[in-house]
C-alpha cells in the first residue's frame, strides 16, 4: 500500500515539474529532499524518548494496567479479536487520551509502542492484523477535543471567539470517526464469512 | 482555556514519578531502559519518514493539485463551495503542516469567523494526517500487507470533510 503511494507522490509530482519547465526546482527538492524529513525526526526525537522513558515507569508501576482496565469496557467491544488483559490496550488507551487532549506529539510514542505490542501476537508478520487496522483507523480519525493550535490561531488572526469552534469540530470528528469505525467494521464482517 | 494543556502534561508525569516512587519501582532504571526503546524506535521509522516527507514535499510543491482544483472552480462555485478550502481538505490527510499553512492563508484572506475561516478550522480539527500516519505506523513494525486501513482511513476523511461542510453551515450561516 504505502509502496504505491510513495510511487504516485514522485511521479505525479516529478512530471508535472517537468511538465510546467520547473526541472530546476525539482532538481534541488531532491538533492535538499531528506533534510525536511531529517527536521522532522529531530524534532520528533527528544520527544519520543522522554515519552517512551517516562511511559516505561508507568508500566513498571502498573499504572499503565490499571489504566487499560478502566477503560477495557469500552476498547474491548471495539477490539473484538484482543484478549480483555492484552497490554496493548493501555497503549492504545493513551494514545487516543493524548491525542484527545490535544497532545499530538506525545500520542505518537503511545501509539508506536501499542502497534509493537500487536505486532508480538500476529502471526503473519508482513501482514496487518485486525486490531492493527481499527487501531489506525481510530487514531487517524484524530479524535481532538480541544484542538489548541486552530484555536491560538484564530486568536492570532483576531477572531471575536476563537473557541467557538470546538464543539463544531468535535461533531465533525465524531461522524468521521463513526464512519471509519462502520466501515472497519463491515469489512471485518464480510471477512469473516 | 489554552492553560488548560500546559497543565495536563506536568501533572500526568509528576503524578506517574511519585506513583512509582511510592510503590518502590527502580524509577531511575526504568527511564533509561524506556528512553532506550525510544532511541531505537526512532531510528526504525527514521527511513520511513524521510521517504514519506521526500515524496510529500514533490508532490505538493509541484502545484500539481492546484492544476486539477483549476477544472472543479465552475462546479463548486455553482454549490456556493469556496475553491480555497478544497486543496485543504485534499491535503489534510497526506500532511499537517501543509494543511495548516493553508488554513492561515484562508484566515488571512478571509478571517477566522468568515464561513470559509470556520469551515477550515473545522477541517483541521475533524481529521489527522491519515497516509502520513498509516506509512509511519505500519513501517515502524514492518508491516507490509495493510488491509483495508488506508480505504477505512479515507473514508472516514471523506465523510469527516462532508459532515465538516454541513456542519458549518448549520452551525454559523
Amino acid at each position: 500500500m504505502v509502496t504505491y503511494i510513495w510511487v504516485f507522490f514522485l511521479c505525479i509530482g516529478s512530471l508535472f515539474f517537468l511538465f510546467t519547465g520547473n526541472a530546476e526546482s525539482l532538481n534541488n527538492l531532491i538533492l535538499k529532499g531528506g533534510s525536511d524529513g531529517i527536521n522532522l525526526l529531530l524534532d520528533m526525537l527528544p520527544l519520543l524518548v522522554l515519552w517512551t522513558g517516562i511511559m516505561k515507569i508507568a508500566e513498571d508501576s502498573k499504572i499503565l494496567d490499571g489504566f487499560s482496565k478502566l477503560v477495557k469496557p469500552v476498547l474491548s467491544k471495539l477490539f473484538p479479536s484482543l484478549p480483555k488483559d492484552h497490554p496493548a490496550l493501555g497503549y492504545i488507551a493513551s494514545n487516543i487520551a493524548a491525542n484527545a487532549l490535544g497532545l499530538g506529539s506525545a500520542a505518537t510514542p503511545f501509539g508506536l509502542k501499542a502497534m509493537e505490542c500487536l505486532q508480538k501476537d500476529n502471526p503473519k508478520k508482513d501482514t496487518a492484523t485486525e486490531a492493527m487496522i481499527t487501531f489506525l483507523v481510530l487514531n487517524t480519525g484524530g479524535v481532538t477535543l480541544v484542538p489548541t493550535t486552530v484555536i491560538s490561531l484564530r486568536l492570532m488572526y483576531g477572531s471575536a471567539n476563537p473557541s467557538e469552534i470546538i464543539i463544531t469540530s468535535i461533531l465533525a470528528t465524531l461522524i468521521s470517526n463513526v464512519a471509519g469505525l462502520l466501515f472497519d467494521y463491515y469489512k471485518r464482517r464480510k471477512n469473516h464469512v | 482555556m489554552f492553560n488548560f494543556s500546559n497543565y495536563i502534561v506536568p501533572i500526568f508525569v509528576l503524578g506517574i514519578v511519585i506513583y512509582a516512587f511510592i510503590k518502590k519501582v527502580n524509577i531511575y532504571d526504568s527511564f533509561l531502559i524506556g528512553a532506550k526503546e525510544g532511541l531505537i524506535t526512532t531510528f526504525k521509522i527514521a527511513p520511513a519518514v524521510i521517504a514519506m516527507v521526500f515524496v510529500t514535499n514533490i508532490f505538493l510543491n509541484s502545484h500539481v493539485l492546484d492544476f486539477l482544483f483549476s477544472f472543479f472552480t465552475p462546479l463548486l462555485n455553482r454549490f456556493g463551495i469556496p475553491i480555497s478550502v478544497l486543496p485543504m481538505a485534499i491535503v489534510r490527510p497526506i500532511s499537517g503542516t501543509a494543511s495548516l499553512a493553508i488554513m492561515t492563508n484562508i484566515f488571512k484572506e478571509f478571517g477566522p469567523d468568515s464561513f470559509v475561516g470556520r469551515l477550515a478550522s473545522n477541517l483541521q480539527g475533524c481529521t489527522d494526517t491519515t497516509i502520513y500516519v498509516l506509512a509511519l505506523y505500519f513501517s515502524s513494525i514492518r508491516v507490509k500487507k495493510t488491509g483495508h486501513a488506508l480505504a477505512a482511513g479515507l473514508f472516514a476523511d471523506l465523510i469527516g470533510i462532508i459532515a465538516a461542510f454541513i456542519i458549518t453551515f448549520l452551525f454559523f450561516d
